[in-house]
């Protein structure tokens, strides 16, 4: 398991918008590099990038959630 | 009726700016805050305070049910909605009417009437206020183009009529080029939107923004003169000034009168400002919108003039007569305020929030600083990246520029990034001590390497 962090405290998004799917669903491949989600911090919107390949586990908190630096966000299967 | 509770529907700065005119006309204050923010300044200043939920916004302090059930509940009998959030949102207001108490602004058939762009500008044309010069309706052949650009006046801007977004649009600078492009535009057009109208608008190369602060109490309107905001990043704006020194005593006379004249066209209640492009090449202003609100850049009005604005708003809000006639409203010096976001000035205006370790704010005649920090304060990330607003006055504009340097070398705000450095490049800047600048100005200025160089030279000595 690798978990995916946020950098940056604010609000955190799993779509890029609400009428889209999530970024990414239980099962689905990850790609270093791949984004995973957004986080809003004072109305800017920063793209989560993954870190580490994978299988997608599950996201950490519900859309719309707030987070701090550091939290995680998602959770990889290896 | 006098408004005896007032309930503050907004928070950072603007609500500690509400607060203290408030208290100054002995109200009672209420003020709102979402989960994040119960150990902000306006909350500490307040005389009361009441939670509207969670941190984002949507949640609290854009949450319409939320607002008005507080309000209800703390006996509030007024709202004010500061800027942003729902200040020009007539639904909101006729939410807080419906709930029996005031809203501090405008009605909101006049939020709905000047928040649609087509009937501001009609309503606009009605009061005698220039509009950017147009085709009236769509124009299918080129010759219909070329007769109109001739009334317009080159350049014009050539738009798709069924387009948006900017798309498709070309500028042509005289008749040959416009013989050239509308064929262009026309086949573009039907291409990209199965329609090859086209529209045809003035443009207006390298404007300035140029607006004018108006008070009004339904019956009556007065200006506050105008302000020149055209230092802007990505259509926000940084730096703004009262006056503008672009402007001829004439010029600015027929910008403020034309303004006074909307304003009572639409029996205007509170503070508005009405936005216009100016062309300095041609002297021309023409008008693009109206903001129903109090804006962030007010404090350069103020200290331009002496008044009050949110007192003032406050007060006819309640139903009575605006405190002064438009001969008592008078211009001294000149003033500039410099908007301090928690942004990385060096990394792309990257959002920096944190926690303020330290503050020192510079004191003394003529220097003002709205704010909402102090020191051990943490800065949500959930909102605006704004944090204060320092503003400073002087005789003319050099004096209010060297003010404003002293006055920016004097403020530390540590523990976050600021955009303190771009106002100190800016400040040594010669085309913006000679006043030379417009809305497309900043951008290529920072994209050319500007700031990192001034700020280096900065630190060196």
């Amino acid at each position: 398991m690798s978990q995916i962090l946020s950098p940056l405290p604010g609000t955190f998004y799993t779509q890029p918008s609400p009428e889209e799917p999530v970024y990414k669903a239980e099962g689905d491949a990850v790609a270093v590099g791949d984004t995973i989600g957004l986080v809003e911090v004072m109305k800017t919107f920063i793209e989560i990038k993954s870190e580490a390949a994978g299988t997608f586990a599950s996201y950490a908190l519900e859309s719309g959630g707030a987070v701090t630096a550091g939290q995680v966000l998602a959770e990889l299967a290896d | 009726m006098q408004i005896k509770r007032l309930f503050i529907a907004n928070r950072g700065e603007i609500a500690v700016r509400i607060i203290r005119a408030a208290q100054g006309m002995g109200i009672t204050t209420i003020q709102s805050y979402s989960e994040a923010d119960s150990d902000m300044l306006a909350v500490r200043l307040a005389d009361e305070s009441i939670c509207i939920g969670p941190a984002p916004a949507a949640k609290s302090y854009l949450n319409i049910a939320a607002i008005v059930q507080a309000a209800t509940e703390s006996k509030a009998d007024a709202v004010h909605p500061g800027y942003g959030f729902l200040a020009e949102n007539a639904g909101f207001v006729r939410a807080v009417e419906a709930a029996g108490m005031r809203f501090v602004g405008p009605s909101a058939d006049t939020i709905d009437r000047m928040g649609d762009k087509v009937a501001a500008r009609q309503a606009a044309e009605a009061a005698g206020v220039p509009v950017v010069p147009g085709s009236k309706g769509r124009l299918d052949a080129v010759e219909d183009a070329v007769s109109i650009a001739a009334e317009i006046g080159y350049p014009v801007m050539i738009k798709a009529a069924a387009g948006g977004g900017g798309k498709g649009i070309r500028i042509a600078q005289s008749e040959e080029e416009l013989r050239k492009m509308a064929p262009q535009a026309q086949a573009e057009a039907a291409a990209s939107f199965g329609d090859g109208g086209l529209y045809l608008e003035r443009a207006i190369q390298s404007p300035r923004h140029i607006e004018v602060q108006i008070l009004g109490d339904g019956e009556r309107a007065v200006h506050c003169f105008e302000r020149e905001c055209s230092m802007q990043r990505r259509r926000q704006k940084v730096w703004e000034e009262a006056g503008a020194e672009c402007l001829s005593e004439e010029t600015r006379n027929k910008l403020c009168q034309t303004a006074v004249a909307l304003a009572e066209a639409v029996g205007y209640v509170g503070a508005g400002t009405l936005e216009y492009l100016y062309d300095s090449v041609t002297a021309e202003f023409f008008f693009i919108e109206m903001n129903t609100r109090i804006q962030v850049e007010h404090p350069v009005t103020e200290m331009l003039t002496g008044i009050d604005l949110v007192q003032e708003m406050i007060q006819v809000s309640a139903g009575e007569k605006l405190s002064m006639t438009q001969d008592q409203i008078t211009r001294t010096g000149h003033a500039i305020e410099v908007r301090i976001n928690a942004e990385d000035p060096l990394m792309q205006f990257m959002p920096w929030p944190g926690q303020v370790t330290t503050l020192q704010i510079p004191q003394g005649d003529g220097i003002r600083f709205d704010h909402f920090l102090y020191e051990g304060y943490q800065i949500p990330p959930f909102y605006d990246s704004l944090i204060g607003k320092l503003i400073v006055h002087g005789k003319d504009r050099h004096e209010a520029i060297a003010l404003l340097k002293t006055a920016l070398q004097g403020l530390r705000i540590e523990g976050v990034k600021t955009t303190i450095p771009l106002h100190l490049a800016l400040v040594d800047d010669h085309q913006v001590l000679a006043d030379d600048f417009h809305t497309q100005w900043l951008e290529p200025w920072l994209a050319q390497g500007n700031l990192t160089a001034q700020t280096q030279k900065g630190e060196i000595q």
